[in-house]
């Protein structure tokens, strides 16, 4: 290459060949515009009129109309609005059983990725346990028994259904970072690294978990989605966030009783999470596409 | 190979007993315990309850309680008594166990005759409209809540559309017999069309996706470009090379995914009212009956165990390359 050559020769760096993979998958944006307003109508939810737990007993069981978008409940509570809240919980929820349980995926699988060993051998073993479980049998019995508990402030918070959620999906995580760190163990890079002295966890830290950074956000993006679903199915059966507190899942809940009289109720909250979902899958999948770089899009 | 499945059972059997002590200490942190009604009734005294504990053994350390416990199970088959019925736990679940299955078999045997067809198609004439419509089903399909599944399939099948003849809701909201029928056949079948099909509809998205996706890791190998230029028809090339090789991660998956079937089934028994296994830990957990949520959940737990050792024989019969000794 010339001198003048040189001087016009823009670089792109990864991030930049990253984005413009992404921003090539249509469904992948078409779908971070859909959860920008699912997001954003979440937000400004106390600009409705009614208030999510606001009673009408005069208005019950109103099919949808231009007061009331989405119909309203057997109180009278305008379906909308209790939608918008009930999204605050579901995206809150699905957002930090995700983050937890990939803290604790990620570095039970950076532990056994890199150590290997027995202590590879023992982490992997626990893992599997975890992975035979009966896990929404046993998601149940431990949101029934915490529920129990003397300590109220205990029994109805959101953070127990985030904590129990986390505690029975970090697996996928594991064994997807440890995948990563076994075999980026042995990459020249890392060799490198050992051979003038740099430690352990600096290893880990500063080498290794850059180079998987790519793994980890489809797989969050992908776990959110899941997360969410779970929110919501343990909600409906009963033992997830309970009301009067909306979430999606809660509001499915007591809409199976009115199905004859008001099918509007069944309708819209499970279709929030149907498009929530959706799209936050189809983001992961355009992320994985992206972060790939043998990916020919 | 006996040894093998010998080894795998011995693995298994620390798993079972590591989540046996983790249930059956969650269960004995659980507030009023066994006795919580009886300390709720004014006219049991409190020398009363003391002997109760005693006699329940409930006074002793926690391991002698658990080792008792255990002892019970593996050596009588005796899962203790329900709290609210007081039947024998095991009864209440080997009177349900046979429900599930038939839901959970029926439901996955359809999905595996729509999948492994869709998924295969879908494969061969990659970036086809088929395969466009297919790939865009089962992402849909994945998004998709089983349990909000099902509860569209009650307002379309039962309050909206009606059967021309009859008059009345095209099939039934729930249930396994209609009430005061002879229990035929063709009324459980009438009954089983809902319950099938959101469970299949919802797993068919799934492994439709994955087989179409180790389908087509199988289409570009080395060995098909050999049994091509080989001379081998088409036809053989895909049905006996192909997909006999393509099968193989399946099963892997199926092993797997077997906490989810059982998942599945306790959303759909418990929307359409089917008396299995999952419609009774359901029931259960809203009563607090907590013999009966460890039962169902040990059992669940067993039959986890025994799909995956089955899944790891039938890997080594499909698969000449593995060899167990």
């Amino acid at each position: 290459m010339t001198e003048a050559a040189l001087d016009n020769y823009e670089a792109t760096s990864l991030t930049q060949l990253t984005l413009r993979r992404f921003f090539r998958h249509r469904m992948a944006l078409l779908s971070i515009g859909v959860l920008a307003l699912v997001i954003f109508s979440a937000l400004f939810a106390p600009l409705s009129p009614y208030g999510p737990t606001e009673q009408n007993p005069s208005n019950d069981l109103m099919p949808p109309s231009l007061d009331h978008w989405f119909g309203t409940d057997d109180l009278g509570r305008d379906v909308f609005t209790r939608t918008l809240y009930g999204g605050r919980i579901s995206i809150i929820v699905g957002l930090a059983a995700t983050g937890l349980s990939l803290l604790v995926g990620v570095v039970v699988g950076a532990l056994a990725g890199y150590f290997g060993g027995w202590l590879d051998n023992l982490l992997m073993r626990i893992t599997d346990a975890f992975l035979s479980l009966p896990s929404l049998f046993v998601l149940i019995l431990i949101s029934t028994v915490l529920r129990d508990m003397p300590n109220s402030a205990m029994r109805n918070s959101v953070w127990i259904v985030v904590v129990v959620i986390a505690v029975l999906s970090w697996m996928w995580p594991a064994r997807l970072i440890r995948g990563a760190f076994l075999s980026m163990r042995h990459h020249e890079f890392v060799i490198a690294a050992e051979s003038v002295g740099v430690g352990d966890w600096r290893i880990m830290l500063r080498h290794i978990l850059p180079n998987s950074v790519g793994l980890i956000i489809v797989q969050a993006t992908l776990s959110v989605g899941s997360a969410i679903i779970i929110e919501s199915g343990l909600s409906y059966l009963g033992f997830g966030v309970q009301p009067p507190t909306p979430s999606w899942g809660n509001l499915l809940a007591t809409a199976q009783v009115y199905a004859l009289r008001a099918p509007w109720l069944m309708i819209f909250p499970g279709l929030m999470i149907f498009i929530t979902t959706m799209s936050v899958n189809h983001i992961g999948d355009g992320l994985r596409d992206a972060f790939d770089p043998f990916s020919v899009r | 190979m006996s040894t093998y499945i010998v080894r795998r059972t011995l693995q298994a059997i620390p798993l079972l007993l590591i989540l046996s002590v983790m249930l059956f200490a969650l269960v004995r942190m659980a507030p009023g315990g066994p006795l919580a009604q009886a300390e709720r009734n004014p006219n049991i005294t409190q020398e009363q309850i003391e002997r109760l504990r005693e006699r329940l053994g409930l006074n002793q350390p926690f391991y002698v309680q658990y080792i008792k416990w255990a002892r019970t199970i593996v050596l009588e088959g005796d899962l203790g008594d329900s709290i609210k019925s007081g039947r024998e736990v095991s009864v209440m679940i080997g009177e349900r166990i046979p429900n599930t299955l038939l839901l959970v078999g029926v439901a996955f045997l359809l999905t595996l005759c729509v999948a492994i067809p869709l998924g295969a198609l879908s494969a061969r004439k990659q970036y086809s409209l088929l395969d466009y419509v297919v790939t865009t089903f089962t992402f849909a399909g994945q998004s998709v809540p089983i349990y909000w599944l099902g509860l569209m399939a009650v307002l379309t099948f039962y309050v909206w559309i009606d059967n021309p003849f009859t008059g009345k809701p095209l099939f039934p909201a729930g249930g396994m017999y209609s009430i005061g029928s002879d229990k035929g056949l063709g009324d459980l079948l009438w009954h089983m069309v809902m319950p099938v099909g959101t469970l299949s509809l919802a797993w068919i998205a799934w492994y439709s996706r994955f087989f179409r996706a180790s389908m087509l890791d199988v289409l570009n190998a080395d060995y098909m470009r050999t049994a091509r230029a080989k001379g081998l028809s088409e036809g053989r090339v895909l049905y006996i090379h192909a997909l006999r090789n393509a099968v193989m991660p399946l099963v892997t998956m199926i092993a797997l995914d077997f906490p989810s079937l059982f998942a599945g089934a306790l959303f759909v028994e418990t929307i359409f009212s089917w008396p299995g296994m999952g419609r009774l830990f359901w029931e259960a957990a809203r009563g607090r009956d907590y013999p009966v949520l460890l039962g169902v959940i040990l059992i669940n737990a067993g039959l986890i165990v025994v799909a995956n050792i089955l899944a790891d024989i039938l890997y080594g019969v499909i698969d000449p390359r593995v060899q167990y000794d």
